[in-house]
């Protein structure tokens, strides 16, 4: 049995330092998140309260079963974008559990700019649907949003992942037999009308919620009619007369108690394929990872010390261990899930990649999840390897992780630079998740290197003129190229524009895979195909 | 001696026979109601006969029925129990004329004893003491004052045909002695149509004392010692105890050779108590004899070591009686409580219901639980609502009440109101523990024994909170266990939360709160536990363990506690030793379901008449507030708002009488 042996000295003093540094992160991540689960600030929220309604994150604790974990995704969504007044983009979205069912829950915010739909929001309900889909988990929108926000409607409106994809994820996941359920809380207008519309059942809220392609105002303008929102769209009127509406709610725990019915009522099991065993904890304390990866993404590590403290048991039976050992492979197990992990142990050779596709085939083989821990600068460059064909063994890498048909999960514990992040599946190769540490950057190439590269390029163009280009100048031009790559690298940059689906705290690393691959289990795992490997 | 026995009989005393009639290599035929059908006591027979409806006219009493049932089960003897047909004398003579051994006093005793004017003419002949008194037919205002003169002040002025207390008046002083007279004879009139009165002596702090008596067919007549009975409401015995404080061997003597005089007076056979009025100075005098066994029995099995059933047995079965008076010796003290089922903050009105919850003291040599429910049954409105007695023996009486306060806090029933607390508080007093009993005692400490409801506490509420939370943590694995992904992290119910801590809130009413506001707590999950928010801002670290019975081992801010909760629908049961607090658990998703169902209809639980309407058509009303009162059974069962909303009509008006599930109010829930 492969127990990892921590090397970790827990005394040494750059331990110390990587714990200390980490926990700062980690410290500003949890104040980040906090600020952002206010919402739309005090006042607001007072509003929203006065008119009798629930606030958004107290809808989703009356929702789920009392105490279920809820898996946020998109925590940090338009964080820093639009002034900064979007907390979350206005939208919560996440797993929990609702009547033993887990379930994919998304949650307009009324409190932030009326729960309009800004780009991001956008993005962010579609990347919700997008895992409700392919872990197919039913869906419970609790709608309270004023539609597109106009001012940024060449953004949300026209193009194919855009507003009306909601719609038709609505239609196409219904086919596919994922339930579809809205609780109107607040108003659905215009194009939102159709979230209610579109869904297998529909609860509405008396005197709150209201559903009508045109609102009063452009009902007056359009036909001189006269009509308030309540006769226009209320819960009377779909739930009595236009049946829009299936269940009628005397008041949002009303109407949140309907949904859990509802879901109680899908009949829906989960069947996992895979083998589970009873879990048991990691050998060595999960908080050691904070001393155990160092946020200087230069100093190397070893990726068993975070494997030791994310892996039940802190058992890893390798794989290859003395084949291509810039890659780790191996099986374990994460909360009694089977698992196989890809991590990364250094720069990219010839024989990682190819040993990482026979290792992605063997999980394929055998119906294994796949966990990538992405710390990575890139394949290895330079004469000797590309006569090697370095390029054809990590696009056969590549072509195994995208082919790879079990649940794939990653995890960017540290860089995630250039082709390293399609080889250790990035998002465009479609991980079911994709979660990310806060001391982690994600960026084409490092910025010192980027820096470096337009600068020769640059100093050569000017050398073939016979100019002269001083340090101080190349300095000048390197200095703003790194800040905009240390800025755009930054995982709130990146959470903010989702290209992950949320930056977590290290110690709970195996907390949120194992939330993730269990829910996960909620659709069945295929068969794989892999394309042409090129020899 | 016999070989089959029936016991005709329910509840306690049933189950209490047939352990004796077991023990002894008996069959047990049991009889039972069409409300017993799965009663503790059919279980516990070897054979069970059906002899009708719940109502005990129609099945307990039912004299043709039950001989039918021996018959049928070929039963060689019936034991009555108490109560029902046990003082009997035609069931007596029934029993005997269907060749089946009655196991009780010949018929001719009992209605010797029944008889309470023929009873004292009797026991006066035999030279048994008997309260002074003036028993005559001459009227006159005169006549009535001298005897009172004479017999001494005070005096009781009693209607002759009464009882129950009405037509009874005291007279302190000569100088009362008319008007008292006066309105004795009113009452008397007005209640029995008949105005005549007697005069009695009336004794301060008077006390219940009884003697065991046990005489065989050989003409042998012995006393089993005394119990004393003073603890009393309404007549009704509450503790009984052996000896009786205070009790010397000469007076001890002096009431045993006046039992046994009685006993013999009547050529009684079995056994039988003879109840005696006390008072301070020592005098006693006769008041009846009971000619069956009582409830309170055991209390003279724990001092004596006797098994008093079996004693019936044989000496039913012709044997000489096993001991002799010298033979037989007490030992320590004893003492019985009755857990009823019944409120004490109301007048001690019966309760009924479902026993969801129900846990006694293990028994032991010092300790005895006599019972004849289980967790599970039900009080009904048909008979006696006992739960149980509660026995425990001590060397002395000091240990015996310790004993007893010590037991009462480990007996638990949830459901229908009971009278634990209320017990256990006696139990504690200080007068109670210095032997200062009479029958006056609950009355006089009626403040301490009584006292006013007091608001839920914060550790209450903390109690509470956690009980539920963990209830829902034992949910969750019970819900892990059975599915197909049974370690799946997403079955904790620790709340947890990306990047964050995350809270619950849970709101309580509490109905002892004349305030009625909402108590919420907010539960901020912590690593192993809760850090509990309580009303009023204090904040109090919980932790703990639910065991399988509703016992909750909690940690508040590190002081460990042991208490019980049980939770039935949204009422929450904190029972903590003889205390017991009753919340009431605010779900909000269940209010919302409630309100669904609020425009629904308020029925009659029961057959019964219509003693008060509180509201009228189209008063707005709050949720739980009292709206009309129906009696049924000899009790009120209150209807009251589900929800918070309108009446639209009231169908029926004080007086009516209303059939079961007739709609009685048309209400409708605000919203």
């Amino acid at each position: 049995m492969g127990v990892i042996k921590s090397a970790v000295d827990t005394r040494a003093e750059a331990f110390k330092n990587n714990a200390k540094a980490m926990r700062a992160l980690v410290d500003d991540l949890r104040g980040v998140a906090g600020k952002i689960r206010e919402g739309g600030g005090k006042e607001a929220r007072e509003r929203h309260l006065k008119r009798g309604k629930l606030l958004p994150r107290e809808r989703v604790r009356t929702l789920l079963d009392v105490g279920s974990p809820f898996l946020e995704l998109s925590q940090l969504a338009a964080h820093g974008m639009y002034n900064g007044e979007v907390p979350a983009a206005g939208i919560i979205t996440g797993i929990g559990r609702i009547e033993g069912c887990e379930c994919m829950v998304v949650v307009n915010d009324a409190t932030v700019k009326g729960g309009t739909y800004y780009p991001i929001t956008v993005k962010k309900h579609l990347r919700a649907q997008e895992i409700a889909r392919e872990n197919r988990l039913p869906c419970v929108y609790l709608v309270d949003s004023g539609g597109a926000n106009l001012p940024n409607q060449d953004e949300v409106f026209p193009d194919r992942e855009h507003f009306g994809r909601i719609f038709y994820n609505q239609a196409t996941m219904s086919a596919a037999g994922i339930p579809q359920i809205a609780v109107v809380m607040g108003s659905c207008t215009a194009g939102g009308a159709y979230v209610p519309a579109m869904s297998d059942e529909t609860v509405i809220v008396k005197g709150q919620g209201t559903i009508f392609l045109g609102g009063p105002p452009l009902v007056k303008a359009a036909i001189g009619e006269v009509v308030t929102a309540e006769e226009l769209g209320g819960a009377d009127v779909h739930a009595r007369v236009s049946g829009v509406a299936d269940h009628y709610a005397m008041d949002d725990a009303h109407a949140l108690a309907t949904a859990r019915r509802i879901v109680a009522n899908l009949n829906r099991g989960k069947r996992p394929t895979i083998e589970l065993r009873e879990p048991k904890d990691p050998l060595y304390a999960v908080e050691e990872i904070y001393g155990a990866a160092p946020t200087d993404l230069r100093k190397p590590y070893d990726a068993r010390e975070v494997i030791a403290r994310i892996v039940d048991g802190s058992v890893l039976d390798e794989f290859k261990a003395l084949y291509g050992t810039t890659l780790v492979t191996g099986f374990a197990h994460i909360l009694g899930y089977p698992v196989g992990i890809v991590a990364n142990n250094g720069i990219l050779f010839s024989e990682s990649a190819m040993k990482a596709a026979h290792f992605i085939e063997l999980c394929c083989q055998r119906g294994i999840p796949l966990v990538f821990l992405q710390n990575i600068t890139g394949f290895m460059v330079g004469k000797k390897y590309e006569a090697g064909g370095i390029a054809k063994d990590g696009a056969k890498m590549v072509t195994a992780v995208a082919c790879a048909n079990v649940p794939k999960f990653t995890v960017i514990i540290g860089g995630s630079f250039g082709a390293g992040n399609y080889g250790m599946c990035g998002r465009a190769y479609g991980p079911r998740f994709l979660w990310m540490w806060p001391n982690a950057r994600i960026n084409v190439m490092g910025g010192e290197q980027a820096a470096s590269v337009l600068a020769t390029v640059r100093r050569d163009n000017i050398e073939a003129k016979g100019g002269k280009w001083s340090k101080a100048e190349e300095q000048k031009l390197k200095a703003p190229i790194i800040e905009q790559f240390e800025a755009q690298g930054h995982p709130y940059y990146a959470s903010a524009r989702l290209w992950d689906d949320g930056v977590i705290d290290p110690a709970e690393t195996r907390q949120v895979l194992g939330l993730s691959i269990s829910a996960a289990l909620n659709a069945p795992i295929e068969r794989t195909r892999f394309g042409v490997f090129r020899m | 001696m016999f070989r089959s026995l029936l016991i005709a009989n329910r509840g306690e005393i049933a189950c209490r026979v047939a352990r004796t009639g077991h023990r002894m290599g008996m069959r047990v035929i049991a009889v039972y109601s069409e409300a017993d059908k799965n009663a503790m006591h059919v279980q516990m027979a070897d054979e069970a006969r059906p002899i009708g409806p719940a109502a005990p006219s129609e099945s307990y009493l039912n004299i043709a029925r039950i001989i039918a049932a021996a018959k049928e089960s070929k039963a060689e003897a019936i034991h009555p129990g108490y109560g029902f047909l046990s003082e009997n004398a035609e069931f007596a003579e029934a029993c005997t004329k269907a060749k089946i051994i009655f196991v009780g006093p010949p018929p001719k005793a009992i209605q010797a004893m029944g008889d309470k004017a023929r009873s004292k003419t009797l026991m006066a002949k035999a030279g048994v003491p008997l309260v002074p008194g003036y028993h005559g037919e001459d009227q006159s205002e005169k006549t009535l004052k001298a005897a009172a003169q004479k017999i001494g002040y005070p005096v009781l002025i009693k209607a002759s045909a009464g009882g129950g207390g009405k037509g009874m008046k005291i007279a302190a002083s000569a100088g009362e002695f008319a008007a008292a007279l006066a309105s004795a004879k009113r009452e008397a009139a007005s209640s029995f149509g008949d105005d005549r009165v007697l005069i009695e002596k009336y004794l301060t702090r008077p006390r219940h004392i009884e003697m065991q008596v046990f005489a065989d067919t050989q003409g042998n007549c012995i006393h089993l010692f005394e119990r004393d009975c003073s603890i009393q409401r309404r007549h009704q015995k509450v503790l009984e105890e052996a000896p009786a404080p205070g009790m010397t061997g000469k007076r001890r003597a002096e009431m045993g050779r006046a039992a046994v005089a009685a006993a013999k007076a009547v050529g009684y056979v079995g056994a039988g108590t003879v109840e005696f009025i006390a008072d301070s100075a020592g005098h006693f005098f006769f008041m009846e004899m009971n000619t069956r066994l009582q409830v309170e029995h055991p209390v003279t099995e724990m001092i004596t070591g006797l098994d008093l059933v079996e004693w019936q047995l044989r000496v039913a079965a012709g044997e000489k009686l096993p001991l002799t008076q010298d033979q037989v010796k007490p030992g320590g003290h004893a003492i019985e409580a009755r857990l009823y089922a019944e409120d004490p903050a109301r007048d001690f009105l019966p309760s009924t219901g479902k026993l969801v919850h129900l846990a006694f003291p293990p028994a032991s040599d010092e300790m005895r639980v006599d019972t004849g429910v289980r967790a599970g049954d039900a009080i009904s409105i048909h008979y006696d609502p006992m739960i149980a007695k509660l026995i425990v023996w001590g060397r002395d009486r000091a240990a015996a009440v310790r004993r007893l306060a010590g037991a009462l806090d480990q007996c638990q029933a949830v459901g229908p109101a009971t009278n634990i607390a209320f017990l256990s508080r006696v139990a504690r007093h200080k007068a109670y523990a210095a032997g200062e009993v009479d029958t006056g005692f609950i009355e006089r400490h009626r403040k301490d024994l009584l006292p006013p409801p007091r608001p839920a506490t914060g550790r209450e509420l903390a109690l509470s909170s956690l009980a539920l939370l963990l209830g829902r943590v034992e949910e969750a694995r019970v819900h892990a266990k059975r599915g197909s992904d049974p370690w799946s992290p997403w079955h904790a119910a620790h709340g947890w939360r990306l990047n964050g801590d995350n809270h619950h809130t849970l709101s309580f009413r509490d109905p002892a709160d004349a305030k009625d506001v909402e108590l919420a707590v907010a539960a901020h999950f912590r690593p192993g536990g809760y850090a509990l928010e309580l009303p009023g801002g204090k904040t109090v670290a919980a932790s703990g363990t639910l065991h399988a019975n509703g016992g909750l081992t909690a940690s508040l801010d590190g002081t460990g506690e042991c208490v019980t909760v049980v939770r039935q629908g949204d009422t929450l049961y904190l029972i903590d030793g003889a205390e017991m607090r009753r919340l009431i658990f605010v779900d909000p998703l269940a209010r919302a379901s409630e309100k669904e169902a609020g425009a629904g209809k308020l029925q009659a639980p029961m057959p019964g008449k219509v003693t008060a309407v509180h509201v009228k058509a189209g008063a707005k009303v709050k949720r739980g507030q009292a709206l009309l009162v129906l009696e049924a059974m000899k009790m009120e069962h209150a209807i009251s708002a589900p929800a918070d909303g309108t009446v639209k009509e009231i169908r029926y008006a004080v007086g009516e009488q209303v059939p079961e599930s007739a709609e009685l109010i048309v209400f409708e829930a605000e919203g």
